[in-house]
């Protein structure tokens, strides 16, 4: 079954256009990555998908066109994003941070408490911080944060934004850990990466974005091992390989 | 001066300071929550006061017409939206609370306004007539254009503040009205009475200021709100719809509007106008905080008490003058004082 189905999506800002008649596809319980140099338009796909920049085409999730609703309404539905910039409340402590990210879920008792545990139970180091101001962690943390507060919305699809960007190279590996281990809870994940070689490595299915245009797509170990691909993204080691 | 003075002074210099500083709190959570810099504060306080005066002499303030007709305007735009959807789902909830509510409102205040000696009854009444003109002010005239700049929301505000004048004189008059006083008592401590009046005024407004305080830190929509003001994108990225705080945040300014203007009815005479002057200067406390600090804004506003008080002792010709003149050194200290802080530049 099809989570999300993006058909000639497109986003401009003014009469600049940065994504162009995109078809994008991602089926239940799949990573799919989107790779693809700065400036291809990667965050500009996502901000459209959740609803913050103005697409056109139409955006399929879940068997329902999405394309009219709000970033809220789609957060209701399920959808949430991570966004490059975290977007965290950062004059709030830790757990404020977290259980507002079960804002859109109805409240029931006992239900966020868990949620929480669980998060607390995959982040350690968050449990550790929980009465610190958000703004007081450090960037690994933040991510960590980041991640903890959408998954207090229970998602049915995450989108994350360059979860590694500027992370160092062992929390980097930490993250992406999680993110191969949520979908195993059933969570679909759309993941864009400059970081194509830890993306396609946990990925199901890749994309190439360049310059708005997908140009490229397959499954992830097909992406992988194609020479443009190794030429331009996966660089020497991958050849060595 | 001599001790007597000085103490009389300082007891009105704290009365009308703790309104100042319940108007400041009002306009730092509109500013914070969706930028906008809210001059029609004070027809909140006018209307209320207004309202409640009405109600005492045993008839039905003109302000429920101007809840019903608003909550017509708005189920009308509720409607039409719907329509636009095609998703008739959210209509039952915006009548029940656009039309039903307010002419429950307005039932309510007939009935309060035959039994002209329940003062409990006009003061729940008052309140319920004033406070959801907040979300519905918000809801016409800013949520449409809620991702503007911030001078043209102001420019919205002031429009909206002539609009709500211009009705209030309408439906009060020129003529200014004045409240009884609320159940008389008075202390003698020393050389100094103490009216109960200044007492309700300054233990109302602390019981409010705590309340506020226990609302923003412990429950969900008061955390919604502070992270809607904190980080808007954040904030619609967890399901917190600028909408939804917008509309909340009007309320609580309604709200307390709605209550500086039952404390003040009893103690000056209230015109149409009125309101505006004592919000001015609950917005020179709002700016000695920097439109952001709660403490800062409350301390900011006992000052401009004090300032008022003492000044009407001395130079009474120039009081409003001196009050306001002090925007200018507290505009250039902040922007020597502050960092840009702007927008939320990191998250």
């Amino acid at each position: 079954m099809n989570m999300l189905e993006a058909r000639g999506f497109g986003v401009s800002y003014g009469k600049v256009s940065v994504v162009r008649d995109a078809h994008l596809q991602i089926s239940a319980g799949q990573i799919v990555a989107v790779i693809g140099p700065n400036g291809a338009g990667k965050t500009s796909l996502l901000s459209a998908l959740i609803g913050l920049a103005s697409a056109h085409g139409s955006i399929v999730y879940e068997g329902g066109n999405v394309a009219d609703l709000s970033v809220e309404a789609r957060v209701r539905r399920g959808m949430c994003l991570v966004p490059e910039r975290r977007e965290l409340f950062g004059d709030m402590p830790v757990e404020d941070n977290l259980r507002l990210g079960a804002f859109s879920r109805p409240r029931r008792g006992g239900e966020a408490a868990e949620d929480l545990a669980a998060v607390y139970a995959r982040f350690p180091q968050l449990r550790e911080r929980r009465a610190q101001l958000a703004r007081t962690l450090s960037g690994g943390e933040r991510q960590m944060l980041a991640l903890g507060r959408a998954l207090m919305a229970r998602p049915k699809l995450l989108m994350l934004d360059e979860p590694s960007l500027g992370l160092a190279p062992r929390i980097v590996r930490d993250i992406f850990h999680v993110i191969a281990d949520l979908r195993r809870t059933g969570v679909s994940i759309l993941l864009v990466e400059q970081n194509a070689r830890a993306a396609l490595q946990i990925a199901d299915y890749g994309y190439v974005l360049e310059m708005g245009e997908i140009v490229l797509e397959g499954p992830a170990a097909e992406v992988a091992a194609n020479p443009r691909v190794i030429n331009t993204y996966l660089g020497l080691a991958a050849r060595a390989q | 001066m001599n001790l007597a003075i000085a103490l009389w002074l300082s007891q009105d210099a704290v009365t009308n300071g703790a309104i100042y500083a319940l108007i400041a709190l009002a306009l730092v959570v509109v500013f914070t929550v969706t930028r906008v810099i809210f001059v029609p504060q004070g027809e909140f306080i006018s209307y209320a006061a207004l309202s409640l005066a009405t109600l005492q002499s045993g008839k039905v303030p003109g302000t429920i017409y101007v809840l019903i007709g608003g909550g017509i305007i708005v189920a009308v735009l509720d409607g039409l939206a719907a329509l636009r959807r095609r998703s008739l789902k959210s209509l039952p909830e915006s009548t029940l609370l656009n039309i039903a509510l307010p002419l429950a409102i307005a039932a309510a205040a007939r009935w309060s306004a035959s039994r002209p000696d329940d003062l409990l009854l006009q003061v729940v009444v008052t309140i319920a007539i004033v406070m959801p003109l907040g979300p519905m002010l918000y809801r016409l005239a800013f949520q449409p254009l809620a991702n503007a700049s911030v001078l043209v929301l102001l420019v919205i505000a002031v429009a909206a503040h002539y609009v709500l004048t211009g009705l209030g004189l309408v439906f009060f008059g020129g003529e200014g009205l004045r409240a009884r006083m609320f159940p008389a008592l008075q202390f003698q401590v020393g050389v100094l009475t103490i009216s109960g009046q200044s007492i309700g005024v300054i233990v109302t407004a602390l019981v409010l200021i705590v309340l506020l305080a226990l609302v923003f830190g412990r429950t969900t929509y008061g955390k919604a709100l502070r992270a809607t003001a904190i980080n808007r994108v954040g904030a619609r990225l967890v399901g917190i719809s600028s909408e939804f705080s917008g509309r909340l945040s009007f309320a609580l300014a309604a709200l307390i509007g709605a209550v500086s203007g039952i404390l003040v009815a009893p103690i000056t005479t209230i015109y149409y106008d009125t309101g505006f002057m004592i919000s001015l200067k609950g917005f020179v406390g709002a700016i000695i905080g920097g439109m952001t600090s709660y403490p800062l804004a409350a301390l900011g506003s006992l000052a401009v008490g004090f300032l008022e008080s003492y000044s009407s002792f001395w130079a009474s010709a120039f009081k409003e003058s001196i009050v306001f003149t002090l925007i200018i050194p507290v505009l250039l200290w902040r922007s020597l004082a502050t960092r840009r802080s702007e927008e939320e530049d990191d998250s």
